[in-house]
């Protein structure tokens, strides 16, 4: 039985925002019965682009994350919905049903992902619905994927062993493993996101000038152990990503040919740039 | 025979009049609209036939008639025969006009009514758009974000997609490089302010009847002071067009030539007859009027500076970019994205195309860099070495590039050598030979705050690496630096820096991936700047090639008087104004000095106004707000589609359409003219019939329909219309392009586009510059520069006088050589509006950068109540209102007690602004960042002297052309401050020191 999922790169959204003006566009003004009522004009983003900014300048990287319905197989609004108001489709699609769901305000707070909006006017909560209504009218995929032009946004159907097959090689992960409720939203490149760094930048008098290091062996060292390795480029620059935030204590060691060794020590909260490291 | 065969096509038009009135209801219901008797004859009258339709019926009899109320007129049967006999000749047609061969009697209107209508028999039947089941049809149209497939339902947009192409369209192109293979996805991508079109087409702002201000009294007092403040009243076609055409004749008759002005904004909606090159250039022309001459917005440095160096005049000072996608891809190591952000700017028409390629960068394993004080849309997409300098300052940065080149001998000798010219008189100027400044990378990190230590890695490292530098959002240009106070100087350096390298080397030259895919170049689709329908070959790109693909009657505007935009408020306030010409046909034609007013004209007093962008576009446009308001504009109407910006301003305003409401023919990005083969920005070239996909919204019309009616009722419909309508020029164009060869005109325009097969197998694009760097004739598909402007051999070298890459600028030294804010030279010179100007950095300590949006497009899809509303990127609702958004760093926030999304005032003397803050780590400390190009315009009190909440900083910027002996916006970097709004409409200036204006930069001395 192949089912919906769609793959969110993290690494190639740009905040462009034509996912999201493309579920306006498919959904202001537009009901589709059985499927959805219309959304309200302003307010509702049942595809909203979450931001992380890490690091300090020059050392900055931006991610981008684009969040909406995860379409989970044990999906907590389910469980909360009066009338069979939400059910989940052979194809995997979670529906929440603008008639059955009427009044039903308290379904906006049983999602855990935050991607069930309220709608004042018609009463009625509503979610991204995966384009259900296209899809079944014989549309390939959702508006979100053919819109998106950094292919950020994939949409396969396949079985869920061939899902599986894709987490494992192309590294998919759940957006929040620990809520358990088995999404159908995959995505890569979280670390982005989720994860931290420490960078620095090497430099070192050269000729009465001072000058980037290029080529320095950087180790990361965690409770007295060495965890990472790297070199600094040619601006002095270095980086220990994937590491995660609030994670403690870790020791940076420096080495380059020339100079004497440099150690910094750092607590790590949030993503870290260590500035300058005059050897 | 010549009369026999006429007499039969005359009863032919009989048969053909009632058939197609029974075949097609649409037909059958324009005769019903009006009692008319035509007559067509010969001169001597002795052959013709007349045709009366009444009550939407035919009848018709041989003979001639005096009492017809529209004739026209041939001189013989046999011109008449050959004319007339299909397929009709539009070469021949316009000759017999132009020879008084063919002339038509009665009155406009009739005259109108009755050619469209004969046009109408071959076009009733045709059939648009594709049936999608359930009542839904599938149309195209074009946007200025990329073309798209348009959802339409009982009369109602639906939904607006890309185009999404199937089995029967060309393949993609591939390319291989590096062992890979790389091939774009078919289908079309869009810019934001493209999929936000539907909101747009419904918006609330929407004008949708001809409306007056109310006290407004073309026969009495029309109070100018109350213009933006008094509201108005709705009034018929009729009485507005009346006012408009009999207020053009007043001024003429009362004021004489040059009283009336036309503006109109840089862009409008897509389409190659309703552009304003087009339709309202026939218009402006037949009725003659001031132009308002337009400054190169967005590639001021380069077409002031850069063509200095390189020639590339006709592309606004852009070089060539043939080819170069695949060299980049191939050969480069390393790509130098300088002031360049193409994933805000979306190739300005070229929407989300060059993103997947610049993706492929990290495919191929190819270094980046971005040199920007913003940690732009790019940068972020692609990560890599972020320099981050002041806003202005980058001309020393890479001056200090070129001291490490020079010292490490780390560029091109033998290209230097022997392709370029005055390599040495620079090099003294670098090295502080000339001066006793070495421009050393510790010398420069005074000015931009860059380490020296960057500078020098990057230099060290770009002149050993092939390196492509990609400037501007189009890599060889376009927005960015060039339009700040120092743009001119930053274009320079930009072209002396990739000359050092080699331009044309493999993997050495101009770009960003934005330009040069491997489409057909060779494949004729006009641009929009070839002027659709205007007859203009003299302020369009006409002449080249489309006036004899297109015959159609020629329009010249024999008012010569000009005001540079730049001035237009001092032009109507002060009464006078001085600039320079753009005009790229040659290098020295920019130094044509225009002044205003003009000897022996008439000073303006009546405004046309096309749209509402000036406000959120201009600089300093309080001055604009003031100009609005002067009793010395004794008539402004405002022809717009939303009622934004100075539509608010006007005494008429007329409601036009939107291009989703009128048919029309465009291709994707094809501009011609100034930036000729903009196609080579996508990865496919499409060419869209535009389709009407539902009636105007209320009375709106067609820009094409308003100024016939206006032409109408000066006597000028038969001239401005030919006869025709939109529907039928748009056929002209298609017949004047290569497009039939692929395609038939019925199956066009019912599946709405076609996509341009690509080069056949082996066939590509020369590689832009090759030809100079190895020496040989150029070999690119352009047809510039003018033969005439090659010194020796027709295409042998460049445009310049020596033909070569000129370090020093043989024009300035020419035309004068002492100019100290553009000398021969590039040197550095600190910005006018900058950190280095000591009263304004204490008063106004913040630079403020404003480039060109991401998500709308100058004023198009801002504002007006539109889904970009909810991206907070853009706008960001707070108490009830959407503000503009404005980045600011999280130094200068903390500094001020500003939290992300409060609402924070910036200023400067020229005026104030509440934007809502969002706070980043994207901008250095002491730079702040918000679009330009804002919609709306709210003043908080006094119109013009209080607080804008609607988010116009350009209010705030620069109005100072970048050079006196120029035409040039430096308005894309201001100083300013900003602090927590506390609700007050004043705007509160800083105590006033000397002005900035007076302020006079010297080259910056040793430490």
């Amino acid at each position: 039985m192949s089912k919906w999922n769609l793959i969110v790169d993290v690494a190639n959204c740009t905040n462009c925002n034509l996912c999201v003006l493309a579920c306006h566009d498919e959904h202001v003004g537009n009901a589709f019965p059985g499927y959805s009522e219309e959304m309200p004009k302003h307010g509702h983003k049942w595809i909203e682009i979450d931001r992380r900014e890490r690091g300090a300048g020059p050392m900055v990287d931006v991610a981008f994350l684009p969040r909406m319905c995860q379409h989970c197989d044990d999906a907590p609004c389910m469980e909360k919905a009066e009338n069979g108001a939400i059910t989940k489709r052979d194809d995997g699609i979670v529906l929440i049903d603008p008639v059955k769901a009427k009044g039903q305000r308290h379904l906006v707070d049983a999602c855990p992902y935050g991607a069930i909006w309220w709608n004042e006017e018609k009463q009625v909560p509503q979610a991204w619905t995966f384009d259900a209504h296209l899809l079944d009218d014989g549309w390939a995929e959702p508006r979100a994927v053919t819109v998106c032009a950094t292919a950020a946004l994939r949409s396969v159907k396949v079985d869920d062993a061939e899902m599986q097959r894709m987490v494992r090689e192309e590294g998919l992960e759940e957006l929040r493993p620990d809520l358990g409720t088995k999404p159908r939203v995959w995505y890569k490149n979280l670390h982005r996101f989720t994860k931290a760094f420490i960078g620095g930048s090497v430099e070192a008098d050269a000729g009465g000038n001072v000058d980037c290091v290029e080529g320095a062996r950087v180790t990361l060292h965690s409770n007295g152990t060495q965890i990472a390795e790297t070199a600094t480029d040619v601006y002095g620059d270095f980086k220990f990503d994937h590491l995660d935030p609030d994670s403690g204590a870790y020791r940076v060691e420096i080495a380059a040919d020339g100079h004497p060794a440099k150690s910094v020590d750092v607590t790590l909260g949030e993503s870290t740039y260590l500035g300058e490291i005059r050897l | 025979m010549a009369s026999l065969k006429f007499s039969l096509i005359l009863f032919g038009l009989n048969l053909l009049l009632r058939i197609q009135a029974w075949r097609y209801p649409s037909f059958r219901e324009r005769l019903k609209e009006r009692d008319i008797l035509a007559q067509l004859k010969t001169r001597d009258g002795r052959q013709g036939r007349w045709y009366r339709i009444r009550n939407g019926r035919v009848s018709s009899g041989a003979g001639v008639r005096n009492d017809a109320d529209v004739a026209l007129v041939f001189k013989t049967a046999g011109l008449a025969a050959d004319l007339l006999m299909p397929p009709v000749n539009q070469l021949d047609q316009i000759n017999a006009l132009k020879d008084f061969n063919l002339a038509m009697e009665g009155d406009e209107d009739a005259a109108a009514w009755w050619t469209q209508t004969m046009m109408l028999t071959q076009t009733a039947g045709w059939e648009y758009g594709v049936d999608q089941g359930n009542g839904v049809t599938r149309y195209t149209s074009m946007t200025n974000g990329g073309p798209v497939f348009v959802y339409e339902k009982g009369g109602r947009i639906i939904r607006i997609t890309p185009i999404v192409f199937d089995d029967t369209d060309p393949e993609p192109w591939t390319i291989e490089a590096r062992g890979k293979t790389f091939t774009p996805p078919r289908k079309s991508s869009l810019a934001a302010h493209g999929q936000n079109w539907k909101s747009m087409v419904y918006s609330p702002d929407r004008l949708l009847k001809p409306l007056k201000r109310v006290d407004f009294d073309p026969d009495g007092d029309r109070n100018p002071r109350n213009r933006g403040k008094s509201g108005y009243e709705e009034i018929s076609w009729d009485e507005a067009l009346d006012i408009v055409a009999n207020e053009i004749k007043r001024q003429k008759r009362e004021h004489g030539p040059g009283a009336i002005a036309m503006s109109h904004g840089s862009h409008h909606t897509w389409g190659n007859i309703g552009y304003y090159l087009s339709a309202a250039f026939r218009f402006i022309n037949a009725v003659g009027m001031t132009r308002v001459h337009h400054n190169p917005d967005s590639w001021e440095g380069w077409y002031w500076g850069a063509v200095h160096h390189w020639g590339q005049s006709l592309r606004v000072g852009q070089c060539e970019t043939y080819g170069t996608v695949e060299d980049l891809m191939k050969e480069s190591e390393m790509v130098v994205f300088w002031s360049s952000n193409p994933e805000g700017t979306s190739g300005a028409y070229g929407a989300f195309e060059g993103a997947i390629r610049r993706q492929w960068l990290k495919d191929l394993d190819i270094e980046i860099v971005h040199i920007d004080p913003f940690y732009n849309d790019t940068a972020q997409m692609l990560g890599g070495k972020w320099i981050a300098p002041k806003p202005t300052t980058d001309t020393a940065l890479a001056l200090a590039i070129a001291h490490v080149w020079i010292e490490e001998g780390l560029y091109d000798k033998e290209f230097v050598e022997t392709k370029t010219l005055g390599f040495d008189v620079w090099k003294a100027y670098v090295m502080g030979d000339e001066d006793g400044v070495a421009k050393t990378p510790e010398w420069q990190e005074a000015e931009t705050g860059v380490p020296a230590k960057t500078v020098r890695a990057l230099a060290r490292n770009w002149g050993r690496k092939k390196t492509y530098l990609g400037a501007g959002g189009w890599g060889n240009g376009h927005g960015g630096a060039c339009r700040n106070p120092t743009g001119i100087q930053w274009a320079r350096v930009m072209v002396c820096l990739i000359a050092m390298q080699g331009i044309g080397k493999p993997g050495v030259n101009m770009g960003n991936l934005q330009w040069g895919t491997p489409v057909d170049a060779n494949f004729y689709f006009p641009g929009y700047a070839e002027g659709g329908m205007s007859g203009d070959l003299h302020h369009t790109a006409m002449a080249v090639e489309l006036y004899q693909r297109m015959p159609q009657l020629p329009s010249m505007n024999t008012n010569d008087q000009q005001i540079p935009r730049l001035q237009l408020p001092e032009a109507i306030l002060e009464g006078k104004a001085e600039g320079y010409i753009w005009d790229g046909k040659s290098i020295e034609a920019q130094f044509n000095k225009i002044s205003y007013p003009k000897p022996g004209y008439s000073k303006v007093h009546m405004l046309y106004k096309y749209g509402g962008s000036i406000f959120g576009t201009m600089s300093d446009t309080n001055r604009h707000v003031e100009m609005y308001r002067s009793p010395e504009l004794e008539f402004i109407v405002n022809q717009s589609i939303w009622n934004e910006g100075e539509a608010k301003f006007a005494d008429i305003i007329l409601p036009a359409c939107t291009n989703m409401e009128r048919p029309d023919i465009s291709e994707w990005a094809a501009l011609g003219g100034y930036a000729h083969h903009g196609q080579t920005q996508l990865n496919h070239r499409v060419v869209v019939f535009q389709h009407k996909v539902i009636e105007p919204l209320g009375e709106s019309k067609s820009d094409f329909r308003i100024f016939h009616e206006l032409a109408m009722r000066l006597g000028l419909g038969a001239y401005f219309s030919e006869g025709m309508s939109e529907l039928d020029w748009a056929k002209r164009e298609f017949d004047a392009s290569d497009l039939p060869k692929i395609v038939k005109w019925k199956d066009f325009i019912k599946r709405g586009y076609v996509v341009i097969p690509n080069n056949p197998e082996g066939v590509k694009d020369p590689v832009s510059w090759r030809w100079f760097y190895e020496g040989r004739k150029k070999d690119v598909p352009e047809p510039m520069p003018l033969p005439s402007d090659y010194t020796e051999e027709y295409l042998k070298g460049l445009q310049t006088q020596s033909g070569l890459i000129e370090f020093e600028c043989q024009s300035l030294k020419r035309y004068d050589p002492d100019d100290t804010e553009r000398p021969p030279i590039v040197k550095y010179r600190p910005a006018y509006e900058g950190p280095s100007n000591p009263d304004l950095a204490a008063r106004y300590p913040i630079q403020l950068i404003t480039p060109h949006p991401r998500y709308s497009f100058h004023t198009q899809g801002d504002g007006k109540d539109t889904f970009l509303n909810d991206i907070e990127d853009h706008r960001v609702l707070v108490d009830g209102r959407y503000y503009w958004t404005l980045r600011i760093s999280a130094a200068d926030a903390a500094a001020r007690g500003i939290g992300h999304h409060d609402l924070v005032k910036v200023h400067n003397d020229r005026g104030a602004v509440i934007c809502a803050a969002h706070v980043t780590r994207r901008l250095p400390e002491g730079v702040c960042h918000g679009y330009e190009s804002c919609a709306v315009y709210e003043p908080a009190g006094e119109i013009g002297n209080s607080v804008d909440l609607g988010g116009c900083l350009n209010q705030l910027t620069p109005p100072r052309s970048q050079l006196k002996k120029g035409h040039s916006m430096g308005s894309s970097a201001a100083m300013v401050e900003m602090e927590l709004w506390d609700g007050s409409p004043e705007i509160n200036r800083a105590p006033t020191e000397p002005d900035a204006a007076v302020f006079t930069p010297e080259p910056v001395p040793a430490e």
